[in-house]
């Protein structure tokens, strides 16, 4: 416990825990509004109830991340029609994607077992309730829901549990979770961090299914005071985390990061130099590449880095390759027009490269990706789990006539290992990585300027755009980040002790770069 | 016999599965005031389909069916089940329910106060001799065949029925407990003044409690009267109905002489 991430992970914890327990109780409220009334509308119609239990399966096979990840495209489309044709629009990112993508990964267990509770009710019991006078909606009340509630109650349970553990998915669409611990831990080799939020997300279910679990038991034996203290203790726990979210309600800057250490580093450096101008500040760490722009777009996020090779290339679909400044320019003016601001350059470079060990290099006579070609339908290579999909590498592969004999995606920080121990051979790492020193590799020329520059800029929402304070903030970190000094930080972030979490590297990296 | 019969059907006709089967065939039957009719017939005979007509649990398809006077096709059926007692097979008890809300359940439908309904619970627990403070707020799982079967009458009898429907309502019992039920109900029967139709399949319960037997087989109405006149019957049917309580009297007379003396 005198590891200094430990206490680091706690004071997350009322942010990210509250939110968890916030986006997981409305998910299920949702399910459990939307599944109840359907459940008791199917389950005398055998073709519905059919339909409806398949969907539900159907949903149930898609991967939690997937359907997450679905969904924010989907509101993404939704928003902008209600803003043509009914004037407003809503917030894609982040609480309600996950409350939508969530509630509906909770309706199979609740509408499977409520059918299945009422389906399972004596028909001499129905019978007898027809024989005393009751109506068919007297007999649901009275007879046959408090007869399938232990069953309803178990699918429930189910949902639940499967909902806490699916919300920790929701950290990469913008909603604070437990996930962050798990997300942000996996990118920057936090392995205390991993750990925290597995288990935090394991003690809330636990929690949550044992505090259910009375309330079905009170309902099974007839106990009203098991029944109660289930209750009241879901609505404590319900409370614990909405009174803190309710007090700290006020405006906030929120800083965007994507899924890799450097960006953990940048945006805590940002959120750091906000909160010394009085700006309060959080951080929305762990999104995807895609997700953030539109999210930056959409006012949900107001300031992060993006690179400008990968704005040219998979924002505005730009196949061509520019010198820098060119790109830099046509990117800020394209860039205005959807009211963003290119606020500045940070000083260094984040480009895509081909890596592999320099001895290797050299017993081969390869210097250049050039030199590669004739060489790689033997090899194998590795990749980030974007870059094979992005089109700089299909420019690349064009280029110099690129075909491996086998692509493998893996998590960024375990490529470096992997290529180092020669488990592939070549790498497409990232030329900021201060792991390409450390495994003592050599990223190839690219002479045919195949991969476009992939400056490090700093992106401020529209509603930023004339935020002087914010402005103010931001700026002494504007061309001072050299690649050296960006290439320590990422190599420190990447370490697994006290000094390598995301903040502590940017109070380094800050002093580095002249700060006080 | 009075003028007007309580429960009356006329030509009453029942199929299922869309005429496939004939469950009830062209039956007239009248029931009068105060009278105990049990209606005798193996599985299949549409005993059960004739009883549950009258409450509209099922609903005829050719013929006339007045409770009271009144054609029960212009009666709402919730209305209608609610001012009719049922007592069910093996009870039919509601297994959430304690003993004093199962019997109490109809008057609540019916909307009467609760201090009314606490009443009249305890009055009926009196009645069909279940101890108050013992059974009152017990589950139906929690009792024996014989008392669920005394909760099911006393909750056929809560709303003040003037008729009570029973569907082989001591068929699952013990044959001690079915006697002494089957008596209690019959002193009941009497006392209240109500008007029994009681469905079984055991012709001796049928002659030791009923005023009238009605047997039906195959969907008819094949005999109808009182014990005596159905020993005159000729039909072959009813003469092998009646003849294992014939033979098991014989039997018992022999074996049990003082018994017949006493």
């Amino acid at each position: 416990m005198s590891d200094p991430r430990w206490s680091e992970a706690l004071a997350h914890l009322p942010d990210y825990l509250g939110n968890h327990v916030r986006v997981s109780v409305a998910a299920l409220a949702l399910g459990l509004l939307i599944s109840l009334p359907l459940a008791l509308i199917a389950r005398n119609r055998p073709v519905l109830r059919g339909t409806l239990l398949g969907l539900a399966s159907i949903v149930q096979t898609v991967p939690g991340l997937a359907l997450l990840a679905l969904f924010y495209p989907l509101l993404l489309a939704l928003t902008a029609l209600t803003a043509t044709w009914l004037g407003f629009s809503f917030s894609a990112f982040g609480f309600l994607p996950a409350v939508l993508a969530l509630a509906l990964y909770s309706m199979l267990p609740v509408l499977r077992n409520t059918i299945t509770g009422l389906s399972g009710v004596d028909p001499a019991v129905l019978e007898a309730a027809q024989g005393v006078g009751m109506t068919p909606r007297q007999s649901l009340t009275m007879v046959e829901l408090p007869l399938a509630l232990p069953v309803m109650m178990a699918g429930i349970r189910t949902a639940a549990v499967w909902v806490i553990g699916t919300a920790t998915l929701s950290t990469p669409i913008g909603q604070t979770s437990l996930g962050n611990y798990i997300f942000a831990g996996l990118q920057t080799q936090n392995w205390v961090f991993v750990l925290f939020g597995c288990f935090a997300a394991a003690v809330l279910a636990l929690v949550v299914d044992q505090l259910l679990a009375l309330i079905e038991n009170g309902l099974r034996n007839r106990s009203r005071v098991r029944t109660a203290l289930g209750g009241l203790g879901i609505a404590a726990l319900i409370a614990a985390t909405l009174v803190p979210a309710i007090a700290r309600q006020q405006a906030r800057y929120v800083v965007g990061a994507k899924t890799f250490t450097e960006q953990y580093v940048l945006s805590a450096l940002m959120a750091q130099r906000l909160q010394a101008a009085g700006l309060p500040t959080t951080t929305r760490a762990g999104l995807g590449s895609n997700v953030i722009f539109d999210a930056l777009a959409a006012g949900d996020i107001d300031v992060y880095v993006d690179y400008s090779g990968t704005l040219w290339a998979n924002q505005f679909h730009h196949t061509d390759i520019r010198p820098r400044a060119e790109l830099l320019g046509e990117l800020k003016t394209t860039l205005a027009k959807q009211d963003i601001t290119l606020f500045g350059e940070l000083g260094f470079e984040n480009a895509y490269a081909l890596v592999m060990p320099k001895k290797r290099a050299e017993e081969l006579g390869i210097h250049s990706i050039a030199d590669l070609a004739s060489h790689a339908a033997t090899m194998s290579i590795a990749g980030d789990y974007e870059i094979f999909s992005r089109p700089e590498w299909a420019g690349i592969q064009k280029a110099y006539g690129l075909t491996f004999r086998a692509q493998r995606q893996m998590q960024p920080d375990f490529m470096y290992a992997a290529v180092a121990s020669g488990e592939v051979d070549v790498i497409a790492g990232y030329t900021s990585d201060g792991l390409i020193a450390k495994y003592d590799l050599v990223a190839l020329a690219d002479d045919r300027h195949a991969i476009p520059p992939y400056d490090a800029i700093v992106l401020l929402s529209p509603k930023r755009r004339d935020d002087e304070v914010l402005k103010a903030a931001l700026r002494p970190l504007l061309d001072k980040i050299g690649i050296a000094e960006m290439r320590e930080a990422n190599l420190r972030a990447s370490g697994n002790d006290a000094s390598s979490s995301p903040d502590a590297v940017a109070r380094w990296l800050w002093e580095k770069v002249g700060g006080k | 016999m009075p003028a007007t019969p309580l429960i009356a059907y006329a030509h009453v006709g029942k199929s299922f599965d869309n005429g496939r089967v004939v469950a009830v065939d062209d039956v007239s039957l009248d029931v009068a005031e105060g009278e105990f009719l049990a209606v005798v017939g193996g599985s299949g005979s549409g005993k059960t389909t004739l009883l549950r007509l009258a409450n509209r649990l099922i609903e005829a398809d050719r013929g006339r069916i007045a409770v009271e006077g009144e054609d029960v096709s212009r009666i709402d059926p919730i209305l209608l089940r609610r001012r009719i007692g049922y007592v069910f097979q093996s009870g039919g008890l509601f297994p959430h329910l304690t003993v004093a809300d199962n019997v109490g359940i109809t008057p609540k439908l019916l909307g009467w106060p609760q201090a009314e309904i606490s009443a009249r619970v305890d009055e009926l627990l009196d009645l069909v001799r279940l101890d108050r403070a013992q059974h009152r707020d017990r589950l139906p799982h929690e009792l024996s065949g014989g008392q669920r079967q005394r909760v099911g009458v006393a909750r056929a009898l809560a709303a003040k029925p003037r008729i009570v429907l029973m569907d082989e309502p001591f068929g699952a019992l013990d044959p001690l407990t079915r006697d002494a039920l089957g008596d209690d109900y019959r002193t009941l029967h009497r006392e209240l003044g109500l008007t029994t139709v009681m469905i079984t399949h055991d012709m001796t319960e049928a002659l030791l409690l009923a005023d009238r037997i009605a047997v039906m087989r195959g969907g008819k109405l094949l005999a109808l009267g009182t014990p005596a006149e159905l020993a005159a019957n000729t039909d072959a049917y009813v003469g092998e109905l009646l003849r294992t309580p014939r033979r098991q009297a014989e039997r018992l007379g022999a074996l049990l002489p003082r018994d017949g003396t006493a």
